[in-house]
């Protein structure tokens, strides 16, 4: 029985919890692509540099604050200074609209084409980001850094195995859920919500019934930056801020979207949930916990670990491809064209 | 202006680029880029096939000249028979395995009907065969690794002439593409772009973990070579004679010690210029005869179905062409010509080093080229490769220069100056993108835009 605990405890601790946190990081992602896909009609290649571009203002302002000797108690001082970073994203990438998107928006070129010049903004956004804060790791996480401790929670309860929880673990999982419900109040219940889903669903008849396709698209820019920033931040204090990681989270993002359905919010979600599962339990070293569950003559000699932790990456993309060939329009009916 | 002046004037401004570089910095340096130039032209040709003629966006470039890098290394190395014998056999074996286990896959797939049966049966197949597979796989993999791992540590290769690694690379990026292309090709028009940005990931991943294939991040250094050795030629009596007769006026002005000492640098100089020219020569070879195809194939009755199909797809659709089978064809042929180019960028370099694959340089500098060039037209996209890459290579210095000058009223040593300085290297990415970006907006068919029928009609 205290066995079958130790077991337990050790799974939720290496993989339960971290992959709640790391799919929540994910859905918040690709509900950003995801809403891209649906109201804008093209894949956005630049929204890992977007979470990126947001990270980094948040990072600097958060330094900023703790330079003049303002905190936020026990919670890292970034939660400050998200509001801030939000604006600055939206902005920039209100102005990349403008600058660049609206054109191609206008002459309705095929979506592979705003697809290349969202590349196009991933270069410029890459060389900002590494300009201003370069593209080494950065740690800007402060505050109280564990919300239970190993130690103490062994002391509690006599087990083996500790059980950790990471507060940027915890605000992750609440601060998304906080997101994700204004979200879907806001996409559900307002009069813009309801007018960008129009957009999403017949963008014709959307014009035909006077919804204003500027608005529409300036307020999913702003749910885009939104979503991107704080996506960003939480990945960035879960973890560790670097540019080149952000641009590498595009494909498990873009996987999660299209696992889920594209265009499909709830699918966004699903699919975050789905590739981070996946992600962390196939490469989890099985070694200890099946010692603790089988006789010990049948322990394992090696790992027992499915996929090296290298190869995460492949991962995403092996669920991406058996949903392309299996079921294209992902676990959520979305878009496909 | 018309088309062939504006490639005269491009390609002449390339040449007087290259020279200035030539007489200012060195002729060293000059055929450096020049090569670096040629193999870029090879890569944006590739990606041309697959974007100019059929709206296909790859963006696994880096994944396909990487797979070019990892033929250099399998055809040229010497075999390594003591690895061989340590675990040969086993990954000889785990490849029959994982044959059979995908063929048993395609059976289940087409013998059953859809549903809970065929789903059960397909994961036992799929999670069998993996386990199985493993058994084998993994001793072999540490028995090789294990074989004077600071020395080999991996099987090395067929002991072949580098050349034929230009061929395998491009049928290696090929079969990839082949398999990239079945699974995407046929949906949603930027799946393919996800799937190629996931496969190149996977195969730099491949490339620095399997260390039995490639040595992994241990780099495989020291790869033969098409064309002699700097250090033979300096002993070569017939090469100093030749640069002794080159040089005649320099050297008449010296006698003696100091002749034999400038003609002593004159060689050195002269020995790795002239391994430079030889790598041009084979590298631009192979240019114009990938050009030549291509413009060939765009100018037939091929070319004329490939771009009715690109400019509209329903309409060539009706007239009974398979649209899915002519992009997969397409994709195919572009990416084993990018395979190509890894092969011989690898052989430049002498060394297969995976961690030097960077997104940022092998993809998505390579679209650059080809969206500034003329998407659509070969000789367009070639012209782009040539002046973007030395802008991508002449930016550092420069842009290290604009920033001392734009930081000189700053006071010496402080944060500001010092970060601006450091960071003016990423400068170039952003340079890169507006450049991209301006191009894509106001003049799309870059500097050489595609012919089309009717211009030629009117000339």
């Amino acid at each position: 029985m205290i066995d079958f605990l130790n077991a337990l405890v050790l799974f939720s601790n290496f993989v339960l919890i971290p992959g709640i946190a790391y799919g929540s990081q994910l859905a918040l992602g690709a509900l950003g692509i995801t809403l891209v896909y649906g109201i804008l009609r093209f894949g956005n290649f630049a929204h890992g540099d977007t979470m990126a571009f947001g990270t980094m203002t948040v990072v600097l302002i958060t330094w900023y604050l703790q330079s003049i000797g303002v905190g936020f108690g026990p919670l890292p001082t970034a939660l400050l200074a998200l509001p801030f970073g939000i604006a600055l994203t939206a902005l920039f990438l209100i102005l990349s609209d403008k600058l660049v998107y609206k054109h191609y928006r206008e002459v309705k070129a095929p979506p592979i084409r705003m697809v290349m010049a969202s590349v196009g903004v991933m270069f410029v956004m890459n060389g900002v980001v590494r300009f201003i804060i370069g593209p080494n790791d950065q740690n800007f996480m402060d505050g109280e850094r564990f919300i239970l401790k190993a130690r103490a929670f062994k002391n509690a309860t006599g087990l083996n195995e500790g059980l950790a929880i990471k507060s940027s673990q915890l605000l992750t999982v609440v601060i998304a859920i906080i997101l994700v419900s204004a979200l879907f109040w806001f996409l559900n219940r307002t009069r813009t919500g309801k007018s960008m889903r129009a957009f999403s669903d017949n963008e014709d008849l959307a014009l035909l019934s006077g919804i204003s396709p500027q608005r529409v698209v300036l307020v999913t820019w702003i749910l885009v930056g939104a979503l991107a920033t704080v996506a960003g931040v939480l990945y960035g204090l879960d973890k560790s801020f670097k540019p080149f990681t952000y641009f590498q989270l595009l494909l498990p993002m873009f996987a999660a979207a299209i696992v889920g359905g594209v265009g499909h919010p709830v699918g966004a979600i699903v699919g975050g949930f789905v590739i981070a599962f996946s992600e962390v339990t196939i490469t989890y070293a099985y070694k200890k916990f099946l010692t603790y569950l089988l006789p010990s003559d049948y322990a394992p000699d090696g790992l027992t670990q499915l996929l090296s932790t290298d190869y995460k990456f492949a991962v995403s993309f092996i669920i991406l491809v058996v949903v392309l060939l299996v079921k294209p329009t992902g676990l959520l009916r979305g878009k496909v064209i | 202006m018309s088309n062939s002046l504006r490639a005269l004037l491009g390609f002449g401004t390339f040449a007087i680029l290259l020279y200035l570089v030539g007489e200012y910095q060195s002729w060293n340096v000059a055929l450096a880029i020049l090569n670096l130039c040629i193999i870029s032209g090879v890569m944006a040709l590739g990606v041309n096939i697959q974007w100019g003629y059929a709206g296909l966006f790859n963006v696994g470039i880096m994944g396909f000249a990487a797979l070019g890098g990892v033929a250099a290394v399998l055809v040229s190395q010497p075999v390594i028979t003591s690895a061989w014998q340590a675990g040969g056999s086993g990954i000889l074996i785990s490849g029959v395995m994982l044959l059979v286990v995908i063929g048993l896959a395609f059976l289940v797939a087409k013998r059953f009907q859809a549903g809970w049966f065929r789903t059960l049966a397909m994961i036992v197949v799929i999670l069998g065969g993996y386990f199985a597979i493993r058994q084998v796989y993994d001793p072999a993999v540490f028995a090789i690794e294990a074989d004077n791992p600071a020395k080999s540590g991996y099987l090395g290769g067929l002991g072949l002439p580098i050349i034929l690694s230009w061929i395998v690379g491009g049928l290696f990026a090929a079969g990839v593409a082949w398999i990239i292309g079945k699974i995407s090709l046929g949906l949603r028009s930027d799946y393919l772009a996800i799937a190629t940005l996931g496969i190149s990931e996977i195969l730099i991943a491949m490339m620095k973990n399997e260390d039995w294939l490639t040595r992994g991040v241990k780099n495989v250094t020291g790869l033969a070579r098409p064309v002699p050795y700097e250090l033979e030629l300096q002993e070569n009596p017939r090469f100093i004679e030749w640069v002794e007769w080159f040089n005649s006026a320099q050297l008449a002005g010296f006698t003696g010690e100091a002749k034999a000492t400038a003609l002593r640098n004159l060689v050195v100089e002269g020995s790795s210029i002239f391994v430079k020219l030889c790598y041009a020569g084979l590298f631009l070879s192979v240019l114009i005869i990938v050009l030549m195809l291509c413009v060939m194939a765009l100018a037939s009755p091929w070319g004329r179905m490939v771009r009715a199909i690109r400019d509209n797809e329903v309409s060539a659709a009706a007239m009974g062409k398979n649209i899915t089978r002519r992009h997969l064809q397409i994709f195919i042929l572009g990416s084993a010509v990018v395979g190509i180019a890894g092969a011989m960028l690898t052989t430049l370099d002498g060394q297969f080093t995976p961690s030097t694959y960077q997104p940022l340089r092998y993809t998505f500098l390579i679209w650059v080229m080809v969206i500034v060039g003329g998407s659509g037209n070969n000789l367009g996209s070639v012209l782009g490769a040539f002046l973007i890459w030395f802008i991508w290579i002449e930016a550092e210095p420069a842009g290290n220069w604009l920033m001392q000058y734009v930081t000189q009223w700053m006071e010496e040593g402080s944060d500001l100056k010092r970060h601006l300085l450091d960071s003016a290297q990423h400068m170039r990415l952003f340079i890169m993108g507006v450049v991209m970006l301006t191009v894509m907006r106001f003049s799309p068919g870059g500097i050489l835009p595609e012919r089309t029928n009717t211009t030629v009609a009117k000339a």
